[in-house]
């Protein structure tokens, strides 16, 4: 914990001079240690001189930021309409079974590249027009 | 030998970092540029102005020495390319993203330093008579909003730039930030000397970290160039709400991106009460030409009727020719998605196509003589919104995808208001129970206790429907933004134009239709 209070309040700091700074700073941490838990809202909260409810609300609504961290690599599927229409949802039932337990599937929707999907984000890295081979090698690498 | 290819979040996704690699090893000069936005040809390589696309690795020799049959020929010239109207894009493929050089070089800085000669009211004036309307999805002109916050008298103003491009088939946002990152500061450097603000935010969502690094670098490369003027980019934390404009500053505010009620407009209360401009991407990235010398005027000359200037429209989905085709307001439906997009991609027909992203109406191809201008599309029950154009062939499943407007808007709601938040739910299970054939009482409205649950054979599909309906009634009249208010559009559409992906192949009705023999 103690470690922890003071990377958060590094964070914190860092973002002390921005307007507005509950966004950035909720996104350093979930960065930080791939989840906003309950200590981390309690100690935002009393940095920004707010309560934990509104700290807790603000990050229980952004599906960006999650309670627990989940330390499996993520691959994220574009559903959206224009995945859609060019086949994801026929690709799902194997990429389930490829991912299993080692990797987390999440939906997202749209990444901006819908002339060309079905579309995949690992990181910061994009995958675009993937067949089921496409996809499949997208899930094995991921880590 | 110069070697051009672009950077494009969509190039890189499909492997151009790997091919430009490959030519530099070879010893070429590689430069990274922006996409031309033809992205069936991505990774599309330059050499001399003549493209080679869409290439792999295995072409780059045969691309070298000339005998690649991936050969297009000259790309400007391209029926794609030549066909447009590119003025918001009309750097695209032809610069370096983030090159201050480049940018001066196609006239970059002209509109800012000429807004700065000419002051406040006269840039008014003259987004005024551009005739300019919002990008973003409602198309409220924006010289009128421009005016609102000049004329508010307060000590901080702010100019907003809505980079939250959440909807489904849209991606000029994203190429307009990745490839010609200037003109969208530029865009914003004139809104501020337009109303008197010095501080810009561009809140951009976090599903594009591409566009968000270059917006940063090229923000750090110009800041000298804007000054007085700031600007800062913020990033979205996966909510498609706050693409709405007052969910929008909420979460910069650092709040729960919940809608606020209108009164007071954000022109007059906005970004921490402050009177605040919020723009679309491409409206501000409008700005620089109609600023420049007689580019008012131009804009105001291209169109039609109320629809002023051009449109860049995004080709998406299940089509054969996808990408971004910029032209002026009036293209018919049938022109951009059979001629220009040259059909499916698949090959089959065309069965619908959505326009305006998740909000928008399904349109069946009997209407593709519509042209597009906003009030045509009202007129329609349609949306242009951000001038997505989703294609669907005939595989697809309306029914399905009436259901996943439902439960998109069930999954995205903000929760301020009842007809979206419940509605949305109670839509999806409604849809669900039209396609198993209807609703059957269930055992607990069955026991004598539930005296008032009827207890007859429950309700068939018509009925059913008839309480879908009334349900997007209730969403269309009772929500209090777009979210909720427009998701009945792709429903009913849906369901007017497709009734048997709801109930059924009309020749064996026999196993959908509702069994009463147990109630
Ligand atoms: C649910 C919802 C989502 C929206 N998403 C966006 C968006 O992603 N980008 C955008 O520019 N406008 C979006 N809008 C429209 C904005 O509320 C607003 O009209 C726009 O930012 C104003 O800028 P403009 O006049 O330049 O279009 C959305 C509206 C709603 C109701
Ligand atoms: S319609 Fe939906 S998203 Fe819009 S304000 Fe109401 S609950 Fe929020
Ligand atoms: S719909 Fe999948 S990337 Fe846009």
């Amino acid at each position: 914990m103690g470690s922890k209070e003071q990377k958060i309040g590094e964070i914190i700091a860092d973002h002390k001079t921005q307007e507005g700074a509950m966004l950035p700073i909720l996104h350093d941490i979930q960065a930080e240690f791939g989840c906003v838990d309950a200590d981390s809202e309690l100690i935002v909260a009393e940095a920004l001189n707010l309560s934990r409810a509104e700290v807790h609300g603000v990050v229980s609504f952004y599906h960006d930021f999650h309670p627990t961290a989940d330390n499996r690599p993520v691959v994220q599927i574009c559903r959206a309409e224009s995945c859609k229409a060019r086949g994801v949802e026929s690709l799902m039932a194997q990429a389930q079974a490829l991912a299993g337990d080692r990797v987390k599937l999440s939906t997202v929707y749209c990444l901006g590249l819908c002339s060309a999907g079905p579309n995949a984000r690992v990181g910061d890295t994009l995958h675009a027009r993937l067949d089921a081979a496409g996809l499949a090698q997208v899930i094995e690498n991921a880590r | 030998m110069i070697i051009r290819i672009s950077d494009d979040a969509l190039a890189r996704a499909l492997g151009a970092d790997a091919i430009a690699a490959a030519f530099a090893k070879k010893g070429h000069e590689v430069q990274r540029t922006s996409s031309w936005g033809m992205h069936w040809l991505e990774p599309l390589v330059e050499v001399d102005g003549k493209g080679f696309g869409p290439a792999t690795l295995a072409d780059v020799d045969a691309i070298l020495d000339g005998s690649s049959a991936k050969a297009i020929g000259v790309i400007a010239d391209h029926p794609f390319i030549a066909g447009q109207e590119r003025l918001t894009f009309r750097r695209a493929g032809r610069t370096r993203p983030t090159s201050l050089e480049d940018y001066e070089a196609t006239g970059g800085w002209a509109g800012l330093r000429r807004a700065r000669q000419i002051g406040s009211e006269a840039i008014v004036e003259e987004v005024l008579q551009s005739g300019l309307r919002g990008r973003g999805g409602a198309g409220f002109p924006a010289g009128i909003k421009w005016r609102t916050v000049m004329q508010a008298v307060a000590p901080q103003k702010y100019i907003v730039c809505n980079a939250d491009e959440g909807d489904s088939g849209t991606f000029a946002d994203r190429m307009l930030m990745e490839g010609d990152p200037y003109a969208l500061i530029e865009g914003l450097a004139i809104a501020g000397e337009a109303v008197g603000a010095n501080q810009g935010y561009i809140y951009c969502r976090s599903e594009y970290p591409d566009a968000i690094a270059k917006l940063n670098e090229a923000l750090r490369l110009c800041r000298d160039i804007i000054a007085p003027f700031r600007c800062e980019v913020r990033m979205g934390a996966g909510a498609y709400v706050c693409g709405e404009e007052t969910s929008l500053l909420n979460s910069l505010e650092g709040r729960r991106g919940e809608v606020r009620a209108k009164p007071p407009l954000p022109a007059l209360e906005g970004l921490f009460g402050r009177p605040t401009v919020v723009n679309n991407v491409l409206t501000l990235a409008a700005v620089p030409h109609i600023l420049s010398e007689g580019g008012a005027a131009a804009y105001d000359g291209l169109g039609m009727g109320r629809s002023k200037g051009t449109m860049p429209i995004q080709l998406a989905g299940n089509i054969k020719h996808g990408g971004l085709y910029e032209a002026a307001f009036g293209i018919t439906l049938d022109d951009l998605i059979n001629t220009i997009g040259g059909g499916t991609e698949s090959g089959r027909p065309v069965k619908a196509v959505q326009v305006g992203g998740p909000l928008g109406a399904y349109l069946h191809p009997d209407q593709f003589d519509i042209r597009f201008d906003y009030e045509e599309y009202t007129k329609a029950d349609a949306l242009i919104g951000h001038g997505g154009i989703t294609v669907f062939d005939d595989t697809a499943d309306m029914g399905a995808m009436a259901r996943f407007a439902m439960e998109f808007c069930a999954a995205e709601s903000c929760g301020k208001c009842t007809p979206c938040r419940i509605g949305s739910t109670r839509g999806v299970e409604l849809i669900d129970r039209i396609r198993a054939g209807g609703r059957q009482r269930d055992r607990l409205e069955l026991t004598p206790q539930m005296h008032n649950a009827r207890k007859d054979g429950g309700r068939g599909q018509d009925q059913e429907i008839a309480l879908l309906t009334d349900l997007c009634e209730t969403m269309k009249f009772g929500s209090l933004c777009a979210l909720g208010g427009f998701t009945p559009y792709p429903v009913m559409s849906a369901l007017q134009h497709w009734p048997e992906d709801f109930t059924g192949p009309p020749e064996q009705p026999a196993a959908r239709v509702l069994d009463t023999s147990n109630a």
